[in-house]
């Protein structure tokens, strides 16, 4: 089933077009990868569909809901466009934790204040509250973060602060879970640890999109590669198209800069 | 022995009265001047250029210009005019006072808050919008935090130069501690002549900034758990 549909998003920033038709859909449980070289407008679309930034032409749907139309003003309201969010989660490069609370209430910190919207939190805050840290903890073990679930993030290795930010983003069980270069801010013997959780996220079909500068990774994960360039989608399909075989000149170009390293 | 004669305990106790004026004028300003920064600081960061010029003018008027000065110019502009009259006496003198400082640290406090606030960084609150959380909600569960952890360094710095402002009140001949102590020089309860009690008024000073310096400093170490 198609979860996410993105017809032929435009966006500028003043005079620069930063990205231009940018169409593609995605099944639910599968992996999309986005590679390009820095300023392709990887991030902007990534930025685009959590609503970061407001595309100037085109919309975003998820599983046939039009979330976003830039032609329709009333899907663009503030305070609906904040429940929208709640379809997509985001791991930022920089991973982005909040410095003054620990991993744990990281994670659980957006939940608690989701749950104080619902009618019935006051009467059951205790149980509500309980669950959420409950659940919390188990999302922090699955990132192999037992024993770390007490610290704070500058007491945290960047791949363990990474790995927080998944499970933070993760604990709203979003539809679609974004990653904006999750290993580019890391030291290159701590990416492993974070691809390894994302892999494994996939494995158990995460429906995800992920803009990364990790061929190989990309290639063994994803089951849809898109290959951006100068805000355009040059090449889109399989890791085995795009990636070991690709027809277009400059994704050729682009791929052989990475594979002669 | 000094500390017990006639003397010592007339001039202490008209120092303590003083200084009680002086506590007033810190105290006043700090409860006025904290909440109206933010307000300010706000007003310079707006959206709307208009407002946002206007304050950040304001701004630039009252640190550009002496806080003396405009004690003065608060003070005897009104009457001059016939705008309206302070209160007759100390109390007048004391209003006069307090908004001045009111003002003047709101401005100077404003430009600390806009620091801190900027200071944050801008994927903290883009974190919490993508986790569905308010502007209201990030601003005090996310932001807030932070804020306050950048701007105690350089606000303890104004605090301590507040404390040592509050004499710029003797300017309209409010009786605070300094006045006091100079009062002792010209004849004040049958004494004349009387240097030291200028210089004791140090004391009082130096007291109280240890105590806010310790204060604050104790504030900062609470707030290094995080980084």
């Amino acid at each position: 089933m198609t979860i996410l549909d993105v017809q032929n998003i435009e966006k500028h920033f003043g005079e620069t077009k930063v990205l231009q038709d940018i169409s593609f859909t995605l099944e639910e449980g599968q992996a999309l990868a986005i590679i390009g070289s820095s300023g392709s407008g990887k991030t902007t679309l990534l930025r685009c569909l959590n609503f970061l930034e407001r595309p100037d032409q085109g919309r975003i749907l998820v599983r046939g809901e039009t979330l976003f139309d830039a032609a329709d003003p009333a899907t663009q309201r503030e305070d609906q466009v904040r429940r929208k969010r709640l379809h997509f989660g985001l791991v930022f490069q920089s991973f982005n934790l909040f410095p003054q609370y620990t991993a744990l209430e990281n994670v659980t910190l957006a939940k608690e204040l989701l749950a104080q919207e619902s009618p019935d939190y006051k009467a059951d805050k205790k149980r509500i509250h309980e669950e959420i840290r409950a659940e919390g903890r188990a999302l922090l073990a699955e990132m192999g973060l037992q024993d770390r679930m007490d610290h704070y993030p500058h007491q945290l290795s960047g791949g363990q602060q990474q790995r927080v930010a998944i499970a933070r983003a993760l604990a709203l069980k979003p539809d679609i879970l974004c990653f904006d270069e999750p290993t580019s801010a890391l030291d290159p013997e701590l990416t492993g640890e974070v691809l390894r959780v994302i892999r494994g996220l996939a494995e158990q079909h995460t429906t995800m999109v992920i803009v990364t500068h990790e061929m190989a990774f990309a290639r063994d994960v994803a089951d849809q590669v898109v290959f951006m360039d100068g805000g355009t989608i040059v090449e889109q399909g399989s890791p085995d198209q795009v990636i070991s075989h690709p027809r277009e000149e400059r994704t050729r170009q682009f791929l052989s800069r990475y594979f002669q390293g | 022995m000094f500390f017990t004669s006639q003397e010592f305990q007339t001039v202490a106790a008209a120092l303590n009265s003083g200084f009680l004026k002086t506590l007033q004028i810190f105290f006043i300003t700090l409860i006025g001047a904290l909440p109206l920064g933010l307000v300010i600081s706000f007003g310079s960061m707006s959206r709307f250029a208009p407002l946002r010029w206007l304050t950040r003018m304001v701004v630039w008027a009252v640190r550009g210009t002496p806080l003396v000065l405009q004690i003065i110019a608060l003070y005897y502009v009104p009457g001059m005019k016939d705008l309206f009259t302070w209160p007759s006496g100390e109390t007048g003198r004391m209003t006069a006072v307090c908004v001045a400082f009111v003002i003047n640290y709101a401005c100077y406090f404003s430009e600390i808050y806009r620091a801190g606030i900027q200071g944050v960084p801008v994927g903290q609150q883009e974190a919490g919008l993508v986790l569905g959380m308010t502007r209201r909600q990030i601003f005090f569960k996310v932001t807030l935090l932070q804020m306050v952890k950048r701007i105690v360094p350089p606000m303890s710095n104004e605090i301590i130069t507040l404390v040592k402002d509050t004499s710029l009140a003797r300017v309209i001949a409010l009786q605070e501690v300094i006045w006091m102590g100079e009062s002792f020089m010209k004849g004040n309860q049958g004494y004349s002549g009387l240097v030291w009690p200028l210089f004791f008024t140090a004391v009082y000073y130096l007291v109280f900034t240890g105590v806010v310096t310790v204060l604050l400093d104790r504030l900062e170490k609470k707030l290094g758990y995080f980084r």
